[in-house]
């Protein structure tokens, strides 16, 4: 039976990873920005999986909170095993534009990422053990016009995730980046042109079964490793021409 | 809140409608947003009442979260966008099952309170309102109400069964039964014709706590209404002595990958199935253990098992005639059946207690029958009229969760405390914000 913390725990993927874990037995500690969505996930998963659960809010962006919240997490689990980083912000590209906007994406996906998940590592690695799951995002292995300062900021984020991992391995840690395609979510709902959209409860158990598992970086559902492949290849003189 | 344009059906696939679909993740975010709108939960009602032609259409079912389960009484609190399937193993393994439950598990709570669903045991205990012990309702001006029986009664007694048109029903409580294991105990009795199959249900020494009849429908004359009956009731732990009582197995679903064409059912493979179904299950005279999936939800174990109709759909007739007319009614109903040649792949019959308090409630004391039948041609209309004529001949009513297409006349008919509970509709919703294809086809609004 591990702790696990779920930093973005509203989100539906978030949840159905979170359900993935109780399923298994472990406990959870939950932290967003809505407390009235953290108090009905968390009593939905102590009803279903009679396991465990305890919130607090977190705002990824107000990264001088992060300590006192890390440390506030650490009093009450007393052991942490694992985490995973859910949350994001996919925000509005054309209001991205301006940089008020951008730079809300930008902290919100990755600032405050490399805030919370220093925290964590640092945390870990003198217990030699635990691991960190990264919620990234496909969006960030190309930029696209139509969300590229949401996946620059998704591309930065797996690119620290890489580096994390390689200053973690000597210490036994695992450090695994998903990146999800589509997944039948707020996000994404309404959207035209999608396909082969994955339930955010699949993918959450697909997550958790990464642990057991050796691969570093997952794309979710496992077919999106060909898709990104394709678009990653299209020479750039093309691609620029491209409507994506 | 983004927003995705589609065409929409019931699970009968008739009528598709074009809806605007908004799916909330939040509580919070429950809200009428919309002008007119109507909440939808797994889509499972057959006709047009979870449908909003070229208007809003809300999604509960991401609002599915269960939120307090007390283990000593039996009380389930949860939003009500959360399945009956996702609900009963978190109270089977504690020792408590639903009070009153459906023939599918995939139906929303919110849902089995607005149709006001029913299960085999309603000539004990009622439908599924009964059972309620309050629920939230968010009102046309988005605050959020608490009713029950005790509270804001007439309120509650408008919702349960009133079709998602007081309001979004957002969390349910609800009193369980207790149960010593998760199987049921079962056992079947054939009857050569209808009144034999009626002297079954009505049977004293036989009755249980479920009792339910399957009628093949394609047998006439002297075998019109032969059929098989079930009891059941759920087993104790001397008919079911095992180490671990309470646990139950997951089943392999399977679901049906495509459309048959609609040749597939017809009278005769029906007439197939029907005479293998009557010997094998006639047979089993002796009480046997069956697990509670089984037994509830036959057909659950086939996902998506309206595609075996083909892609044309199909209308599930249901109707309750009063006790004191059903032997009679229901002859009628099965020789109309029977000379239009159609065949119902699936006719069940059932005993109902006493009527409950739901303004709009199906159930009043008698019997049920419920046909499915393919969508070949629009002829059927004009049997499914003839059906209705019956039905208001011998005084009874059709099930508007499996409607699609009744007269607003016949409805006014059917159900007698519609203008009180229309009073009440006027009184919380004066603008018919909460408004479906169903409400205005019977025009539930009042207008005429």
């Amino acid at each position: 039976m591990s702790n696990v913390l779920i930093l973005g725990a509203t989100s539906a993927i978030a949840r159905g990873t979170a359900m993935a874990f109780a399923a298994r037995g472990d406990n959870l500690y939950l932290a967003s920005r809505d407390e009235e969505e953290l108090k009905r996930i968390a009593a939905d998963l102590q009803v279903r999986y009679g396991v465990t659960v305890h919130y607090s809010l977190f705002d990824a962006a107000a990264t001088a909170t992060h300590p006192a919240f890390f440390q506030q997490v650490l009093n009450t689990v007393q052991q942490l095993d694992g985490v995973v980083l859910a949350f994001g912000l996919l925000g509005d590209q054309q209001a991205a534009r301006e940089f008020a906007m951008a730079e809300k994406i930008i902290a919100s996906n990755y600032t405050g990422a490399v805030s919370i998940l220093g925290l964590c590592a640092n945390y870990f690695e003198p217990l030699k053990r635990g691991f960190i799951i990264g919620i990234s995002s496909v969006a960030g292995d190309r930029g696209r016009q139509s969300n590229y300062v949401y996946g620059s900021a998704k591309g930065a984020l797996s690119l620290y995730l890489q580096g994390l991992r390689n200053r973690l391995c000597p210490s036994g840690i695992r450090v695994i980046t998903i990146k999800p395609g589509f997944v039948d979510t707020a996000m994404t709902f309404g959207l035209p042109g999608l396909f082969l959209v994955a339930s955010p409860r699949d993918i959450g158990k697909q997550i958790v079964q990464t642990l057991n598992k050796s691969a570093d970086i997952v794309y979710l559902p496992g077919f999106w490793r060909f898709i990104m492949l394709i678009i990653k290849h299209v020479p750039e003189f093309i691609f620029k021409r491209m409507k994506m | 809140m983004p927003l995705l344009k589609t065409y929409l059906s019931g699970w009968g696939r008739y009528p598709v409608q074009t809806c605007e679909l908004e799916r909330p993740e939040r509580y919070a975010d429950l809200k009428p947003h919309a002008d007119t709108l109507i909440a939808r939960g797994q889509g499972r009602s057959y006709g047009d009442a979870s449908l909003n032609e070229n208007g809003r259409v809300l999604l509960t079912e991401r609002i599915d979260r269960m939120l307090e389960l007390d283990t000593q009484h039996g009380i389930l609190r949860a939003e009500a966008g959360v399945t009956l399937a996702d609900i009963l193993p978190v109270i089977v393994k504690q020792g408590w099952f639903l009070p009153v439950t459906p023939g599918t598990k995939f139906v929303s709570l919110g849902g089995c309170v607005a149709t006001d669903v029913h299960g085999k045991n309603h000539h004990h205990d009622g439908s599924f309102g009964n059972h309620v012990m309050s629920i939230k309702l968010i009102m046309a001006d988005g605050s959020e109400k608490t009713c029950s029986a005790d509270d804001n009664a007439p309120l509650f007694w408008a919702t349960v069964g009133g079709m998602g048109l007081t309001g979004i029903i957002a969390e349910v409580t609800l009193k369980l039964i207790p149960i010593s294991t998760a199987k049921m105990s079962v056992q079947h009795r054939s009857a050569q014709n209808l009144r034999e199959l009626f002297e079954l249900l009505e049977s004293p020494e036989l009755d249980d706590q479920y009792s339910v009849a399957w009628i093949d429908c394609l047998a006439s004359g002297e075998h019109l209404g032969r059929g098989v009956a079930m009891f059941g009731h759920h087993a104790t732990t001397q008919e079911y002595p095992a180490a671990n009582p309470l646990a139950s197995t997951p089943k392999k679903k399977r679901a049906l990958p495509f459309d048959f064409q609609s040749w597939v059912l017809n009278p005769l493979s029906i007439k197939i199935f029907n005479m293998m179904y009557f010997w094998n299950e006639g047979r089993k005279t002796m009480p046997f253990i069956t697990d509670y999936d089984s037994y509830f939800y036959p057909l659950d174990a086939l996902e998506k098992w309206n595609r075996m109709y083909g892609k044309r759909g199909f209308v599930q007739y249901q109707c309750v005639l009063p006790d004191a007319t059903a032997r009679e009614g229901m002859t009628a109903l099965l020789k109309e059946l029977s000379a239009s040649r159609r065949a119902s792949f699936l006719a069940v019959l059932k005993r109902f207690g006493a009527e409950g308090k739901g303004l709009l409630s199906f159930p009043t004391a008698g019997y049920t029958l419920a046909l499915d039948l393919p969508l070949r041609d629009k002829a059927l209309f004009s049997l499914l009229d003839k059906l209705d004529h019956i039905t208001l001949q011998y005084g009874g009513r059709v099930y508007l969760a499996k409607d699609a297409r009744i007269s607003a006349e016949s409805f006014r008919t059917m159900y007698p405390r519609f203008n009180d509970w229309l009073k009440l509709k006027q009184a919380v919703d004066p603008h018919q914000r909460f408004s479906s294809s169903l409400s205005r086809r019977l025009q539930m609004g009042g207008q005429s």
